[in-house]
C-alpha cells in the first residue's frame, strides 16, 4: 500500500514537472508580454521530435543539449515574424494567432511524422530500476525529476542574478519606466520569448522519453499547464512553480483511487482555488 | 436618415436569403443540411459576440456550453423521452445552469486571464462526456437516437425525414434569438452593456454593478448558445466530446472575429465563410487543421475589422 501511494505520488511529481515547466516558460511570456501563447504545446512538442531526428547522430546527450536551443531558435523567429506585430494590439488577437500556430504545429508535425507515436530510444542503462523493492524508479525518472530541478534552478538564478532577468522582472512591473530607463524592449520581449520557448523545448525533450512522442504530446500538456498558473497565481512564477507540482500529485493520487477522474480532479481544484482565493496560491493581490 | 435606411435594407437581405436558401442553395453547390450546420454555427458565433463584441468580454471556453446543450438534448431523447421540443427545452436548462454556476467563479476575472479561466473550466465537462462512457458514450458519442418528428394536433412536421422542413425548423430558433438578443442589445440593460465595453471603470463610477452585469451577460451568451449546441445534436442525430472540445470555442471566436465582432450580422457573415470553407477544404485535402491555423494567422494580420468592419469603413468613408 505504501509501495502505491509512493508510487503515485511520485508519477505525480514527474508529470507536476512537466506542467511546471511548460507552466513556467507561458507565465513569463504572459508576464512580460501580456500573450497567452497557445502554441507552446506545439513548440514542446517539436523539441521532442528534434531530439528524435537528432538521437542517431548526436545521442541522447547531444540532442538533450541541442533540441531545447533549436526549439528556443524557432520561437525567436515565430516572436520576431509574427507575434511582434500584435503587442499593444487588442489581446484578443495574439490569443487567436497562437492559437491558430498551435493547429498547424500539431498537423505539421502529424504530416512530417505520422499519427502514430515514433519509437524514442533513451539510454538502456538509464531505464533500469534502481531498487528492486520501489521497482518504479528507474534512472531515468529520477534524472528527469532532477533535470527539471536544474532547469528551474537555472531559471531563478537567471532572473534574479543577471541583468537580462532583472530587466525582464522589472519589465514585467512596468514595462515603459523600462523603456524609458533605456532597455531595448523589443529585444528584452524577444530573449524572454526565447527563454520561455526554451523551457518548452527541454520538457518536450524529457517528455518524450517518459509520455511517447506523438503530435498531441504538447496540447494534451498545456491546459494543465494554465491550471498550474491559475492555481498557483497568475504573475508569481515560484506559484506556478508550485501550483504544477500540486495539481501533478493531485491527479497521480486521484489516479490510485479514482481513475476516471484523474483529469477532472485538476479543474475541480481550480475551481475551489477560484472561490476561495481568486488571486490563486501566491498571486498578488490585484494584478489581474 | 439614409443609415436607417441602410440598415433596414440589409436587415431585408439577409432575412430574404436566409428564408430563400434551401431553394437557391444547390445553385452555387451547397446542399440544405450546410445551410442548417451554418445557421447553428451562426447562432453560436452570435451568442459569443453577444460577450465579446457587446460587453467587451473574451470567453475561449463557449463549446462546453454549446456541447452541454448537444448532450442535454440528445440524452434527454435517448433515455427520457422522445420529444424534440422537451429535448431542447432541457439541453438549455442544463447549459445555461452550468454557464451561471460557473460565472458566479469568473465575473471578477478580466482580461486575459478571464479567456484562460474560461477554456480551462470548459475541460470539466469535456472529461465528464469522455470519461463517463456507460452513459455518455464516451469517446465514440452517443449514438443510436435520432430527433423525433412533432405533432402539431391538427399537423405532423415530419423533420426527421425533411431536410428542408428542418431548416426552417432551426431557422425559426435562430429567428427567434436573434429577436431575443436585439430587444435585449436596444434595451437600457444593453446599453449598460455597451458602456461596461467601452470604459469599465467609468461604469463601475456610475454606481453600475459590473460585475452583476458580466454574470448575466455570460449567462445570456451562454444560453444562447446552448440553443445552438441543442440544434447541433438534433442536426446530426449524434453528439461526441468534440462538440465541448476547446477547439470549437477557437472557432466561435474565429467567426466572429472573421465577420466583423462590432457589427451584429458579423459572425453570422463568418460563420458562412468559415462553415462553406471547412466544408470544402475537408472534402479536398487531409491538413484541414493546417488549412485553418493558416486562416486564423491570416486573419489576426490582415483582417482584424472582419469583413463587416472594412465595408462599414468604406460605406463611411
Amino acid at each position: 500500500m505504501t509501495q502505491l501511494i509512493l508510487f503515485n505520488v511520485f508519477n505525480g511529481l514527474i508529470i507536476g514537472a512537466f506542467y511546471a515547466l511548460m507552466a513556467l516558460g507561458l507565465s513569463l511570456i504572459l508576464n512580460l508580454s501580456g500573450v497567452i501563447n497557445f502554441a507552446h504545446g506545439g513548440f514542446l512538442a517539436i523539441g521532442g521530435y528534434l531530439a528524435y531526428v537528432l538521437i542517431p547522430f548526436v545521442g541522447f546527450w547531444g540532442a538533450l543539449l541541442i533540441a531545447p536551443f533549436l526549439t528556443a531558435f524557432i520561437g525567436l523567429v515565430v516572436e520576431r515574424v509574427l507575434i511582434r506585430r500584435l503587442y499593444g494590439r487588442d489581446q484578443l488577437y495574439s490569443l487567436l494567432l497562437t492559437f491558430g500556430l498551435a493547429y498547424i504545429f500539431e498537423d505539421g508535425t502529424r504530416f512530417i511524422w505520422g499519427a502514430q507515436s515514433v519509437p524514442y530510444q533513451v539510454p538502456d542503462w538509464l531505464m533500469q530500476p534502481l531498487s528492486v523493492e520501489y521497482f518504479f524508479l528507474t534512472g531515468y525518472r529520477v534524472f528527469m525529476v532532477i533535470l527539471v530541478g536544474v532547469a528551474v534552478a537555472g531559471l531563478f538564478l537567471i532572473l534574479n542574478r543577471t541583468r537580462l532577468g532583472m530587466r525582464i522582472r522589472a519589465g514585467t512591473l512596468d514595462l515603459e519606466t523600462v523603456s524609458v530607463l533605456g532597455v531595448n524592449v523589443r529585444i528584452l520581449r524577444t530573449l524572454n520569448f526565447g527563454l520561455g520557448i526554451y523551457l518548452a523545448g527541454l520538457a518536450g525533450v524529457l517528455a518524450a522519453g517518459m509520455l511517447g512522442l506523438s503530435p498531441t504530446i504538447g496540447n494534451s500538456l498545456i491546459m494543465p499547464s494554465f491550471v498550474a498558473i491559475i492555481v498557483g497565481g497568475l504573475g508569481s512564477l515560484p506559484g506556478t512553480l508550485l501550483g504544477g507540482l500540486l495539481i501533478g500529485v493531485a491527479s497521480g493520487l486521484t489516479t490510485m483511487f479514482f481513475p476516471s477522474a484523474s483529469e477532472a480532479v485538476i479543474y475541480i481544484m481550480m475551481g475551489i482555488v477560484l472561490l476561495v482565493r481568486p488571486r490563486g496560491l501566491l498571486g498578488e493581490e490585484g494584478r489581474f | 436618415m439614409g443609415q436607417i435606411n441602410n440598415k433596414l435594407a440589409a436587415n431585408a437581405i439577409v432575412w430574404l436569403l436566409l428564408l430563400t436558401a434551401p431553394f437557391w442553395m444547390h445553385w452555387v453547390g451547397g446542399y440544405t443540411e450546410l445551410g442548417s450546420r451554418v445557421l447553428v454555427m451562426a447562432l453560436a458565433a452570435m451568442a459569443l459576440n453577444f460577450l465579446l463584441g457587446f460587453t467587451g468580454v473574451l470567453s475561449f471556453g463557449h463549446a462546453a456550453y454549446f456541447g452541454l446543450g448537444a448532450y442535454g438534448a440528445a440524452m434527454t431523447i435517448k433515455y427520457l423521452v422522445p420529444s424534440t421540443p422537451l429535448a431542447i427545452l432541457v439541453g438549455v436548462l442544463v447549459g445555461t445552469a452550468a454557464a451561471a454556476i460557473i460565472g458566479t467563479l469568473i465575473v471578477k476575472l478580466r482580461g486575459v486571464y478571464f479567456a484562460m479561466v474560461t477554456i480551462a473550466f470548459g475541460q470539466v465537462f469535456y472529461f465528464i462526456t469522455f470519461r463517463w462512457n456507460t452513459v455518455t458514450g464516451g469517446d465514440d458519442g452517443l449514438t443510436n437516437w435520432t430527433r423525433v418528428p412533432i405533432d402539431l394536433g391538427f399537423t405532423k412536421l415530419d423533420i426527421l425525414h425533411n431536410p428542408e422542413l428542418f431548416y426552417y425548423f432551426i431557422l425559426f430558433f435562430f429567428a427567434l434569438s436573434v429577436a431575443l438578443m436585439t430587444i435585449l442589445l436596444r434595451s437600457p440593460f444593453g446599453r449598460t452593456l455597451l458602456a461596461i465595453r467601452e470604459n469599465e471603470r467609468r461604469a463601475r463610477f456610475l454606481g453600475i454593478p459590473v460585475e452583476r452585469h458580466i454574470w448575466l451577460s455570460f449567462t445570456i451568451s451562454c444560453f444562447f448558445v446552448s440553443i445552438a449546441g441543442a440544434l447541433y445534436a438534433l442536426l446530426n442525430n449524434f453528439v461526441d466530446p468534440r462538440a465541448l472540445y476547446w477547439g470549437l470555442s477557437g472557432n466561435f471566436v474565429i467567426m466572429a472575429v472573421l465577420g466583423g465582432m462590432r457589427s451584429f450580422w458579423g459572425p453570422l457573415v463568418g460563420a458562412v465563410i468559415f462553415v462553406v470553407l471547412q466544408d470544402y477544404v475537408s472534402s479536398m485535402t487531409q491538413n484541414w487543421e493546417s488549412f485553418i491555423g493558416l486562416l486564423f494567422v491570416l486573419i489576426v494580420l490582415f483582417f482584424p475589422r472582419g469583413v463587416l468592419g472594412i465595408v462599414r469603413r468604406k460605406v463611411a468613408s
